[in-house]
């Protein structure tokens, strides 16, 4: 239990974790609902955005620095996937997958 | 920590809650812009902005230099890959004609993108690309609307 502790703890925290909690809600009801699929694309890329977010107030609280090492790989993954939904899409359209 | 409050937690409060209101502000424009492109445009910078926000207080707290170049290099990183991103994303949403919102005042690329082809015509409007892409645009894209239950109607 010695990585997981609150060290770094005060109202503002919370504050921050709960706007963060509504734009990840938020994102994830427009991914949801759609209605089409580039819409769907942008609230996945906002998604990954708020949990990289997420990612780095967590390695605040925490005090723990390799977390950092967790939101650089997502914002990696996060573009190619980009890209690659971007290129399905395109090929979807134009009929030759 | 509790009763005296030093600069650097104070630096990395405020930046903390100026990278969460961003990316508050960036889902608020998400779910309530009325097309995709403008849905991009809030969802893009905004972000990119708050995520940056939210790394340099990452940078500004931990005070080392290993972590402060880690920051750097995912707020770079960022920086360089979500422009590339919309801009394919977007291309891909006119491409398969996903439908702008009904106040739009001015589409540039109407008449001049062949949707058979997919190529662009960076001529005089009245080339004969013209006619023929306004003819075919609505009616040969199939985007699937299924759940399209939001205040626009397409076309």
């Amino acid at each position: 239990m010695s990585g997981l502790e609150y060290t770094f703890s005060s109202a503002i925290v919370n504050v921050v974790f709960a706007m963060l909690l509504a734009a990840l809600f938020l994102s994830f009801v427009r991914l949801v609902r759609g209605p089409t699929m580039p819409d769907r694309v942008v609230a996945l890329d906002l998604v990954a955005a708020v949990v990289v977010a997420i990612t780095a107030l967590y390695s605040i609280v925490t005090e723990q620095a390799v977390l950092l090492d967790v939101a650089i790989g997502i914002a990696l993954i996060t573009f190619l996937g980009t890209v690659a939904f971007a290129q399905y899409i395109e090929r979807r359209a134009r009929g030759d997958e | 920590m509790n009763d005296a409050m030093t600069l650097n937690t104070a630096a990395t409060l405020l930046l903390l809650f100026i990278g969460s209101a961003f990316l508050l502000l960036a889902a608020i424009g998400v779910m309530r812009m009325p097309d995709v492109f403008s849905r991009m445009q809030a969802a893009t910078k905004a972000a990119t902005l708050g995520a940056a926000c939210m790394l340099s207080a990452v940078a500004v707290h931990f005070d080392d230099f290993g972590v402060t170049i880690r920051a750097l290099l995912v707020v770079a990183f960022v920086f360089l890959t979500a422009p590339v991103a919309a801009h394919v994303i977007a291309r891909a949403a006119y491409f398969i004609g996903v439908p702008l919102w009904e106040g739009t005042i001015v589409d540039e690329l109407r008449g001049r993108y062949d949707s058979q082809t997919h190529t662009l015509a960076s001529g005089f409007p009245n080339s004969e690309i013209h006619s023929q892409a306004d003819t075919n645009k609505s009616d040969e894209l199939n985007v699937s609307n299924s759940d399209a239950g939001e205040g626009f109607s397409p076309g």
